[in-house]
Parts: structure tokens; C-alpha cells; sequence
């Protein structure tokens, strides 16, 4: 009978009301409209990877993918020589990237071991020496440090830093591999610096007490218990951290020289991918080989940085795993 | 006894794959204050949101069975969760006030309601403040910042913002547990009165609470509803020997 | 045995000593560099110097239209990408589930944040101009008029470049909204929307703030990126138009011409004039004057966060 009246009531019943059509249809509009800037981010990897193949993979119509090794000469006696040279502006225009690749390494590479000392020993100094107070002040002073303009690094090299460096070493040349290096340096000790910290920092404290209740000084707490424990974070930040090396402009161009040597020697010019498009991109004619040349550089230059960052990321990612207790 | 006002159907919950609630039955009558008590993690505070679908909001969370009501099964499909959860007020166990004035707190949901004429919220700010019993408290502090209240004012607050958007049942979560007290008194007395227009439902870890605010207790253990009675009954003569043991301080 | 451990000890000593070290010669390294930065450029600081054109081949003068170039690129950029990164924030932190699909947009801001600059310059030369540009041309029988560098492709390629930046910040400070907030707005009756316009959104204001502030400060101080998305040398003219409906006329900025940019201006003058010790010192005051808005950028956006992070502490 209780039951009978209890549900005789559910037709005038204030809670039977369906759900508005409008306030539905309005509901999943907006989600809708949220989703598709939701995946600007994956649209716009895409985007650049649409459009920096589809113009720089006109490049192998008319230049082929070897003639980007080195370009084959021929002489008179047909005598076949390789030549590994970029000269894209000459009659007998050569494309090869081996100079290029060879001075983005002769820049990234010492500035990435540069980086990784001072980096690694920066992070070291404020998770695990500086005194919390003055670790308060100077994190942030780190991350300001990372927001200098690389324009301005690279003037203060070119103008500070190279003649400071040509009057103690003497270099063969006075814009080089090396002074480009430093300024690179810069850039990269912030970001080393900060994820290194992060990584040490995320090390639960219990293993430092752990070590320290075993007897253990500080800096063997740090360089056999925190150091191996945070490895994989710090070398994810070293990793970041060459990539980024290879992927800056602004500091190359103006210190590196731009001549197109090939050389193991860090005291001469050298010319990298990314400076090799910012000086030449202006220049070209549209529609050139040249042009799509220049657009093939941009393909390694992302090819590059884009599987580092993703070594990096999935790296960091593993480690957070494994550091949620 | 009072009409019934929920009647829960053979309700099971799932987080993912884990059961948290198993076949629940139970019918909570209109006007009256209906206390879940039960040792933590014993589902009942899942249950307490199972009734406006609060766990609608978590991922993973899969519901059988039925709630009706007035009637009405609330898990129907078509149904408009939002006017559900208008009628169907909840308190929460911390103070969850917005970061705003007083005043902006009680007109939130009249204003998500379409009202806009300042005269009636003003009228609905100390109609519900005076029903909260914190309208001589609150008065002069309208345009403070809510967060500036003590924690028994916010408490109240939150249960002023609850009426303003004039529920028929109010679903409690242990919302005395953080507070001291003289404003835990404070709050029973309000529930009290407040039973005579709303049908109360709240969650309690503190059995004598239950025992003083609630007309039926249910006694909740692992998910499962132990036992359903008259709170005089399950504080002095339980028919299951786990809600003895519970009421009797023996566990939990 | 105490003997092994004594030198222990010491080698422990040197080693923090040397990591100590480490730190203080980067810090003296920098603060030198700065100070000589900020000692040559404060000399030829002035307000005409901040407003001025640049004089005689960029000898004299000042970097009015460089400053000028920068403020209208940057609000512009603004105008792109805070909408569009705070969208899709909101996406990712309200309604999206953890899903293969949600995993792939993560990895792919982090991703993006890691493209080379000047790749972005490319991207915007071939996406912007040339695909865009060329085909809105067409399709508006505009000539050539959008399909070549300008001010508002250049703004349009930074904004992507600093998306990551807004979304990220955006992200934690809709992160940082308590869920009882949320619980307490959907328990009155709100929708999702209702709930995220009413609740989250203004409690999330400061961390978008702080994410806008930082942006503006990586577009201003980048240069790769807009080398050929028109960037110029040397304007006689700003890139400005008169608007007019009817005889009611106003000055705007006008997008589709070339702008001049201070931190190309810099790498212009330390580069390419015809003299450039001559040029030394508008050089040291330019890169004064970037430095500092970087600089005051970032303290603005360091302290909005550190009271922000506080006050959510306090909650």
C-alpha cells in the first residue's frame, strides 16, 4: 500500500525532470569547444611536422638525399672526388651537411660538458648544501637567470667575451667554436641547474637519514646514496639540456664565426645548422633549391630535439614512477 | 513511521573493480533524521553521495541498482543530475566556503537558479542565514570575505548556502567532525530544527551524535548495510551482534 | 681504520668545497657580466633614448619604434595565446580523463616547448605566411598583402612558441583549486561549466596572470623565430594605420606591415651596422633596457606566483 502511494507520486514528482535539450546540446558544445584547443598543442607539433616536411622534402626532388652527405665531383681525367661542403650560393651548388652537423656538435658538445659541471654542481649546491633560507632566493634567481634573452648572451660574448677570450687563449680565429661554447653554457646551466634540483630533491629524506644514521659524512650521503638515486633525473636534464644546445640560434650566429669549416679544432669558426638557416633564410629566393635546402636542415634540427626531448621526458616520466612510494 | 522519501533498490558500487558498496536496501522517510554510522572506510560516505551522484564525478566509478525518490529513480538516464542535486543538498565534512564574501557565497546557487533581482536574494541571504541560526553572527560581516569566519560560522555557512537553493533533503558529511564543541552543539541544535522542513540524511563518525540527532540509525560495516532501525534500537537492544560490538566500543 | 676515515672526511671536505665553488664563480661570472652591461648602458640612457628613432646609419639616437615594435608584437601574441592556452588548460584539467589520447597532448606540450626556435621561424614562413597568408590573398583578392612577413604572422608564430609556457602555468593553477570547491558548486546544482566559469576560473586567475607575464617575457626577448617573419633593419614609419568609420578615425597597429624588434634591433647592431664599435654603446644601452623588462617581467611573475602558491597554502 506504502509502496503503491510512493511511486503514484513520481508523475508531478519535482525530481522527474529530464535533462533540457538546450542544456545538454550546451554542455557538450562547450566540452567540444574545450577538447579542440585542448590538443592545440599535439595540432601544432603536427602542423610544424606537416609543413616542415612538406616543403623541405621538395629538397630531394632536385638535391637527393646523398648530395646532403657530400657532393661527388667529377674532374676532367673523370677522376670521382668527395667533397663535404656546403655551398648552396655557388655555381656548382654543394649541400652537404657534414660541416654543419660537425660545428653544431663542435658548440653543443663542450657546452654541454661545461654545462654539466657547473649544472649538476649548482643543483648539488642548492638541494643539498645551501641553507634553506638562501635557497628560497636564489631558485628564483636561477630561473631569472634562464630568462635572459639568448640575443643578449650572444652580444656580451661577442662583445665581452670574445676579445676577454682571444687576449688568454689566442685562437686561430677569434669568433669560435669555443667562445660560442661558453655563451651556449649560459643557457644550458639553468636548465641543468633546476632539473638537477628537482631530481635531488624528490629523493625522499628518509634515505639521507638512513645514510646519515649509518655513520655516513654528507658528501658521501650525497655521492653514493642521493647522486646514484637521482641519476636517471639528472642525466634527463643533461640530455634536455643538449638539446637545447643544439637547437639555439641566437648565441652561435653571432660568436661561432659562421665559416663552414670542417674540424675537430674548437678555436676555429665554425657554422651550425640552426645559424646556417637564420643567416641564409632571409636571403633566398623562394621556391629554390636552396630555399628547400634550408627547409631540410629544419627537418634534422627538429628530428633531433624532438627524439631528445623524448628520451628526456620519458626518462623523467619513468623516475616519477618510481618515486611515489 | 514517516512516508518514505528514498527508497534504495539492491544498490552496488564498483571503484574500478573493487566493491565498496554490496546490495544495499533501505528506505529513508521524509522530515526525519536518518544517521549512517559505521567504522571508516565502511562506505558510508559513499553511500551518502550515492543519493545526489556525487560519485557521478569520479572516474571509474560504475552504480547498480536503483534510487527513487518521490518515485523517481534518479539514476535514470535522462535524467537532469543538476536539478537532482538542487533538490538535494549537501553539506561536506570541512567548510568548503568559496573565496568570496559572505553574501556571494548564499547567492551562488540562487543565482545559478536565474535570479538576479537584488531585493530577493537579499531577502533569500537572511531568510536562509536566519534558518542557519547565523544571521545575528553574520549581519554585519556580509561583505567580509567568508574564509575570515570561524570555523563553526563557516560550517553554518555552508549549510545557509545549502538551503538557499531550497532542497527537500539535506545530505550531511560528518560536518561536525572538525569542529569543537560548543559549535558542534550549535550545529545539532540547528539540525533539530531544521528537520521539521528537510529530510536529513548525515554521516557520522561520533556515535553519540547519532544517538542524539537521528531518529533512524544505519549501521554500516564493509560495504554493507548491517542493520536499519529506530536509533533507540540500535543504541539499546541491536539485533546483529556486529552493531553491538560497534555501539558498544568493542571495534571500529 | 681512522685513518681511512680522516681522509674521508677530507676528500668529502673538498668536494663540497669545489661544488660550493662551482656556484660562487658562476654567480660572480654573471653578476660581472651584468654589471658591465648595466655600467655601459646606463650612460646612454635617457627618455629620448627610449623614444627616439635611430639616427645617422643607428650611431645616434634611440629605439623608440625597436620598443615600440616589441610592445605591439607581443600584445598580439598575447591576444592569441593566453585564449587558446587557458582552453586548453581547461580541457586537460576539468574535462579530460587520463586517457592514451590526454597522454599524447601532455607529451606533446612538453615537446613543443622543446622545438628549436628558429624550426619556429620555418613553421611560420611555411604554415603562417605562405599557407595562410597566400591563401587568404586568394580567397580575399587582397593582392599581396597578407601572404608575406608581418607583424601578425610574427606575433601568430610566437604565440605558438609560448603556448607551453601558458598552459603549463595555467594548468597548475587550476590544479591548485581545491576539489571541495568544485564538490561544494556541483552539490548546489551547478553545471561543469557553471561550476569552472564561477568557481575555478577566478581562483585561477593569478597562476594565469603569472603564465601571461612569463610569455610576454620569452616573446620579448626572442629573435630566431621572426628573423624572416618581418622583422626589419631600419622603418622610417611605425607599423600603424588609421581605422576610420565614417569621419570618426583612430590610429591602430597595423598588422600586416614589417616592425622593428629590440632584440633583433640588438643582434642587428652588434652584427651587421656598417660600424659597429661606432654603435657600441646604443648597443650596451639596448641590451640595457631588454635585460631590465625581462628582468622586471620575471620578478613580477616570480612574486605573483610565490604569494599565489601562498595564499593557496593558507586555504
Amino acid at each position: 500500500m506504502e509502496e503503491k502511494d510512493f511511486f503514484s507520486k513520481s508523475a508531478d514528482s519535482k525530481y522527474a525532470k529530464r535533462i533540457g535539450k538546450f542544456t545538454r546540446v550546451k554542455e557538450s558544445a562547450i566540452k567540444f569547444f574545450f577538447a579542440v584547443n585542448g590538443a592545440m598543442a599535439l595540432i601544432f607539433i603536427i602542423l610544424i611536422f606537416i609543413f616542415l616536411f612538406k616543403e623541405g622534402f621538395k629538397a630531394l626532388e632536385h638535391i637527393g638525399l646523398l648530395d646532403f652527405l657530400f657532393f661527388d665531383r667529377a674532374d676532367a681525367s673523370g677522376i670521382h672526388q668527395k667533397v663535404f661542403e656546403w655551398y648552396p650560393t655557388s655555381e656548382e651548388a654543394r649541400y652537404s651537411l657534414v660541416p654543419l652537423l660537425l660545428g653544431t656538435l663542435l658548440t653543443a658538445i663542450p657546452a654541454t660538458i661545461i654545462s654539466t659541471l657547473l649544472g649538476v654542481g649548482t643543483g648539488i649546491y642548492l638541494s643539498e648544501v645551501a641553507n634553506p633560507k638562501l635557497k628560497e632566493f636564489l631558485k628564483p634567481a636561477i630561473e631569472l637567470f634562464a630568462g635572459i634573452p639568448t640575443v643578449v648572451l650572444g652580444f656580451i660574448m661577442l662583445a665581452v667575451g670574445a676579445s676577454f677570450f682571444n687576449d688568454l687563449l689566442n685562437p686561430t680565429n677569434r669568433l669560435n667554436a669555443f667562445v660560442a661554447s661558453i655563451g651556449l653554457s649560459f643557457v644550458i646551466i639553468p636548465i641543468i641547474a633546476s632539473l638537477t634540483e628537482d631530481a635531488l630533491h624528490s629523493i625522499p629524506n628518509d634515505l639521507r637519514m638512513a645514510s646519515y644514521g649509518l655513520g655516513a659524512t654528507k658528501w658521501q650521503t650525497v655521492s653514493r646514496v642521493i647522486l646514484p638515486a637521482a641519476f636517471s633525473g639528472v642525466s634527463a636534464s643533461i640530455i634536455l639540456g643538449f638539446g637545447r644546445a643544439i637547437g639555439e640560434t641566437m648565441i652561435v650566429l653571432m660568436c661561432a664565426g659562421n665559416a663552414a669549416n670542417i674540424t675537430a679544432d674548437i678555436f676555429l669558426s665554425v657554422r651550425t645548422m640552426t645559424a646556417t638557416i637564420a643567416a641564409e633564410m632571409g636571403e633566398v629566393s623562394q621556391g629554390s633549391d636552396h630555399y628547400y635546402a634550408l627547409f631540410f636542415i629544419g627537418i634534422v634540427l627538429f628530428t633531433i630535439t624532438f627524439f631528445l626531448n623524448l628520451a628526456a621526458e620519458i626518462i623523467i616520466s619513468k623516475m616519477r614512477k618510481k618515486n611515489t612510494f | 513511521m514517516k512516508e518514505t522519501k528514498i527508497a534504495v533498490k539492491d544498490l552496488s558500487l564498483y571503484y574500478g573493480d573493487k566493491q565498496a558498496l554490496k546490495d544495499i536496501n533501505i528506505d529513508i522517510p521524509e522530515k526525519r533524521v536518518t544517521a549512517f554510522i559505521g567504522p571508516s572506510g565502511c562506505g558510508k560516505s559513499t553511500f551518502l553521495r550515492v543519493l545526489n551522484r556525487m560519485n557521478d564525478l569520479i572516474d571509474h566509478v560504475k552504480i547498480d541498482g536503483e534510487v527513487y525518490i518521490d518515485g523517481v529513480n534518479i539514476y535514470d538516464k535522462s535524467l537532469d543530475i543538476v536539478n537532482l542535486r538542487k533538490n538535494v543538498g549537501m553539506v561536506f565534512q570541512k567548510s568548503n566556503l568559496f573565496p568570496k564574501t559572505v553574501y556571494e557565497n548564499i547567492v551562488y546557487g540562487p543565482r545559478l537558479n536565474g535570479i538576479r533581482d537584488k531585493k530577493l536574494l537579499d531577502e533569500i541571504v537572511e531568510k536562509t542565514l536566519n534558518q542557519a541560526a547565523i544571521w545575528d553572527e553574520a549581519k554585519d560581516r556580509l561583505n567580509e570575505n567568508a574564509l575570515s569566519l570561524s570555523g563553526g560560522q563557516q560550517q553554518r555557512l555552508c549549510i545557509a548556502r545549502a538551503l538557499a537553493v531550497e532542497p527537500e533533503i539535506i545530505l550531511m558529511d560528518e560536518p561536525a567532525s572538525a569542529l569543537d564543541p560548543i559549535s558542534t552543539a550549535k550545529i545539532e541544535e540547528l539540525i533539530h530544527e531544521l528537520k521539521l522542513n528537510y529530510t536529513i540524511v548525515i554521516v557520522t563518525h561520533n556515535m553519540q551524535q547519532a544517538a542524539r540527532v537521528s531518529d533512524q540509525t544505519a549501521f554500516f560495516y564493509l560495504g554493507e548495510l548491517i542493520e536499519y532501525d529506530r536509533t533507540t534500537k540500535i543504541f539499546t537492544n541491536p539485533a546483529k551482534k556486529q552493531t553491538e560490538d560497534y555501539v558498544t566500543g568493542r571495534f571500529g | 681504520m681512522e685513518l681511512k676515515k680522516r681522509k674521508q672526511d677530507i676528500a668529502g671536505t673538498i668536494s663540497l668545497s669545489v661544488v660550493r665553488l662551482m656556484f660562487f664563480f658562476l654567480v660572480v661570472v654573471l653578476i660581472l657580466l651584468l654589471s658591465k652591461i648595466f655600467i655601459e648602458g646606463v650612460s646612454v640612457l635617457s627618455l629620448n633614448f627610449l623614444i627616439d628613432e635611430p639616427r645617422n646609419n643607428m650611431t645616434e639616437g634611440g629605439i623608440g619604434p625597436a620598443i615600440f615594435g616589441t610592445i605591439a608584437v607581443t600584445l598580439l601574441m598575447v591576444l592569441f595565446t593566453v585564449p587558446l592556452g587557458v582552453f586548453s588548460a581547461i580541457y586537460l584539467n576539468e574535462y579530460a580523463k587520463d586517457t592514451f589520447f590526454t597522454r599524447i597532448i601532455r607529451t606533446s606540450i612538453n615537446n613543443l616547448a622543446g622545438v628549436p626556435s628558429i624550426v619556429f621561424g620555418l613553421f611560420g614562413l611555411g604554415f603562417f605566411i605562405l599557407f595562410i597568408g597566400k591563401n587568404l590573398d586568394n580567397i580575399l583578392e587582397t593582392g599581396l598583402l597578407f601572404g608575406q612577413p608581418a607583424l601578425l604572422w610574427a606575433s601568430a608564430t610566437l604565440a605558438v612558441l609560448v603556448l607551453p609556457i601558458v598552459i603549463v602555468s595555467t594548468l597548475e593553477a587550476l590544479n591548485s583549486v581545491p576539489k571541495s570547491h568544485r564538490d561544494a558548486s556541483y552539490g548546489l546544482g551547478a553545471t561543469k561549466w557553471q561550476t569552472i566559469k564561477n568557481v575555478v576560473l577566478p581562483q585561477a586567475r593569478p597562476g594565469i596572470l603569472t603564465g601571461t607575464i612569463l610569455a610576454i617575457s620569452r616573446g620579448a626577448g626572442e629573435t630566431a623565430p621572426i628573423l624572416f617573419l618581418g622583422a626589419a633593419f631600419f622603418l622610417p614609419n611605425l607599423p600603424v594605420a588609421d581605422l576610420c568609420i565614417g569621419d570618426y578615425c583612430i590610429t591602430i597597429v597595423n598588422p600586416t606591415e614589417q616592425f622593428m624588434y629590440l632584440a633583433y634591433h640588438i643582434f642587428i647592431m652588434a652584427t651587421q651596422s656598417s660600424n659597429p664599435t661606432q654603435t657600441l654603446p646604443l648597443q650596451y644601452g639596448s641590451t640595457l633596457v631588454l635585460i631590465v623588462l625581462t628582468f622586471l617581467l620575471n620578478i613580477t611573475a616570480i612574486v605573483f606566483r610565490y604569494r599565489f602558491r601562498k595564499i593557496l597554502g593558507r586555504l
